[in-house]
């Protein structure tokens, strides 16, 4: 009788759980430290950076100054020192914008039909197509856009070309405008569409599609009303997959579009290299990653609400 | 009405060429509970999606009511399915799916809910209207998927192995519940099974197939007792195969004893095969009168509500003989005793081989 009296109801088992959380914890500590390290630490250091003053040769000076939000969005007129918008910069947020926003819209019509055709190959067959998809992540990506840079400027095989054939008189000037990012942008990501679309296309029963054509709905309505919402998850991760890279790219804009079109990751380089402004790049980079987890945001909602009104 | 004139279907070319359908002809009637019966790989489902209009035949036609749909795409032919897997759309509710096809016909809003409510009442499914398709049980969808088919009322509902994957109470249910619903609705159904049971409790008449041919066509009754061919006999029910001589309207068989007979159309007098339903043969003592057989008992099997003796005749042919289980009955026989059998009058059919 005396043991029973001991025993407390549920002494043991927080004892376990408490072991099992420690356990759980030791397990989980490396994949925590490295987080800590390479990701919450770097950012700790912007955020620092982004309200100290810049120093003559780069570096910072340790005072605390807003310069490099403002700087963000305004700038000093150097007649009259009054604040006018930051021009450059609005025009440069606007080009990574949009051209980001056509980029994803440029892989998803060329790639839901690239993914939708490789998922309805054979077995055997797509992994060859999904091989080809991948071949071009094995070069460097500043080879591929020089190698489309080759394609498109007025020396380039597509000026050759249409002058051959007498389509045009002169070359056309491709290189270095927004066409050439966006063209370049496209190309590099696409696989990036590719891939999770083709996941969800593969995962989609063919059988409810016939069961949407048995039930009277022709090809459209089909795909509108029963394809497209369940492969829906996997557009949404490519165009995620596709804009955010896109928003922050870097080399394609460097490369194609010169030194006038830049885009947001062209600028931070710029306040790290020869602007010697690093607040001013801490601030824009955490800009650009604040408009990226709102856009995530607002996206991620938006989709999954039309979801499930279905 | 439908008619199947002539369809072959081809799948593949060259090498791989493979044919699912061989020249098939049948007419369906209207308002017909109509069973395609046959093992795996018989061609009945293929048929089934050609009627749909999933695949185009190869050779041949297909007409309803009189018109041509053999080209006529899925969507645009007045035929609407039941799937085996049931193929409901995991993005809709309850309701959703059988108002698809109602939308999709561009019925009014009004109608559309009317409809649905009054299918949700026809399969008693009310209560579950909003729920998701995955959160019911697999009866639960087989009924919605009914449902969607029959929502947009069709001259046609095709059901493919639609019960095969309920457990045997549930299948017993369903069984009776689709035989209400065809005569309460008065669409015809065209029915695919492997199940001989599922044709022969629910079929108005029944096509059995086999390597991409139809055998035979019949109702229930006919299928049983009057098989043409050794395949139907053996895949529906339990058979007794025993060889015979046919001369005059009679078969003398080779184990001794001599029956009337309907010989088929197209069977000569001669050496012919014959098949005796395990129930027509009663084991009585020996020299018992009547007893037109005598037999070695190799084996007894109780199997509740009767008795299965396997017997063997002096030819070395196997025989069973199959007896209800009367109250109150013993009288097991023993292994290795010599016994007479009878056979029913008229249960010797001759078939064609």
């Amino acid at each position: 009788m005396s043991e029973q009296a001991a025993y407390r109801p549920g002494e043991l088992e927080a004892e376990a759980q408490a072991a099992d959380n420690r356990s759980r914890w030791m397990l989980a500590l490396p994949a925590v430290v490295i987080i800590t390290l390479a990701a919450a630490g770097p950012l700790m250091v912007m955020v620092v950076y982004s309200f100290l003053t810049p120093g003559d040769y780069g570096n910072v000076v340790w005072k605390f100054s807003l310069e490099g939000w403002m700087n963000t969005l305004v700038q000093r007129d150097i007649f009259d020192d009054t604040l006018i918008w930051a021009d450059a910069h609005l025009s440069i947020f606007w080009r990574s914008f949009s051209l980001s926003l056509i980029t994803t819209v440029l892989t998803l019509i060329f790639g839901v039909p690239t993914a939708w055709f490789i998922a309805t190959q054979p077995p055997g067959k797509r992994e060859f197509w999904l091989f080809l998809i991948t071949v071009p992540f094995w070069t460097n990506l500043l080879v591929r856009t020089i190698a489309i840079q080759e394609l498109l400027r007025s020396e380039g095989v597509i000026n050759l070309v249409l002058l051959k054939l007498g389509i045009i008189d002169a070359p056309i000037q491709m290189m270095f405008t927004n066409f050439a990012i966006g063209f370049g942008m496209t190309y590099v990501y696409l696989p990036l569409m590719v891939l999770p679309v083709y996941a969800a296309v593969d995962k989609l029963d063919f059988r409810l599609v016939e069961a949407a054509h048995d039930l009277y709905a022709g090809r459209w309505t089909a795909f509108r009303r029963v394809i497209l919402p369940l492969i829906k998850p996997g557009i949404i991760a490519g165009s995620i997959l596709v804009f955010i890279p896109s928003l922050g790219a870097y080399v394609t804009p460097r490369v194609l579009g010169g030194g006038k079109n830049l885009m947001f990751g062209n600028l931070i380089e710029l306040q790290f290299g020869q602007g010697r402004n690093w607040p001013l790049g801490a601030a824009l980079s955490l800009m650009l990653m604040a408009a990226v987890m709102i856009a995530l945001m607002w996206y991620v909602r938006v989709t999954s609400r039309e979801q499930s009104d279905g | 009405m439908i008619e199947i004139d002539k369809v072959t279907k081809t799948f593949g070319a060259g090498d791989v060429a493979f044919t699912a359908l061989r020249d098939v002809s049948v007419t369906i009637r209207e308002n017909e509970f109509f069973t395609l019966l046959g093992p795996s790989g018989c061609g009945k489902t293929t048929l089934l999606r050609l009627i749909a209009g999933f695949e185009p035949p190869t050779i041949g036609a297909i007409r309803l009511s009189g018109r041509d749909i053999t080209r006529l795409p899925p969507n645009q032919r007045p035929v609407n399915t039941v799937f085996q897997n049931y193929a409901l759309f995991p993005h809709m509710s309850v309701a959703g799916n059988i108002a698809f096809g109602l939308e999709m016909l561009g019925k009014p809003k009004d109608e559309i809910a009317k409809t649905v409510d009054e299918m949700l009442r026809l399969v008693r499914m009310e209560e579950l209207k909003h729920r998701k398709t995955s959160e019911i049980s697999g009866g639960q969808q087989q009924r919605v998927a009914l449902a969607r088919a029959l929502a947009p009322h069709p001259e046609v509902l095709l059901l493919d192995e639609p019960l095969s994957a309920l457990d045997l109470k549930l299948r017993k249910e369903m069984q009776i519940e689709l035989k209400r619903l065809q005569s309460e609705t008065g669409i015809t159904f065209v029915f695919v099974t492997h199940d001989q049971e599922e044709a022969l409790t629910m079929s108005d008449r029944i096509a059995v197939m086999s390597g991409g041919r139809i055998l035979q066509i019949g109702n229930p009754r006919e299928i049983y007792e009057r098989p043409s061919e050794r395949f139907v006999a053996n895949f529906i029910g339990e058979s007794n195969f025993l060889n015979g001589q046919l001369s005059a309207g009679s078969v003398t068989l080779e184990a001794g004893g001599t029956f009337t007979v309907q010989p088929p159309q197209g069977v000569a007098d001669g050496k012919v095969s014959v098949l005796i339903r395990p129930e027509h043969v009663t084991v009585a003592g020996t020299g018992a009168e009547g007893a037109a057989l005598t037999a070695t008992v190799e084996n007894v099997v109780y199997s509740g509500e009767a008795t299965v003796a396997h017997l063997k005749l002096k030819t070395g042919e196997a025989i069973k003989a199959r007896a209800s289980n009367l109250p109150g009955a013993s009288g097991l026989l023993e292994t290795g005793a010599q016994v007479g059998v009878s056979v029913a009058p008229g249960a010797v059919t001759v078939l064609v081989d």
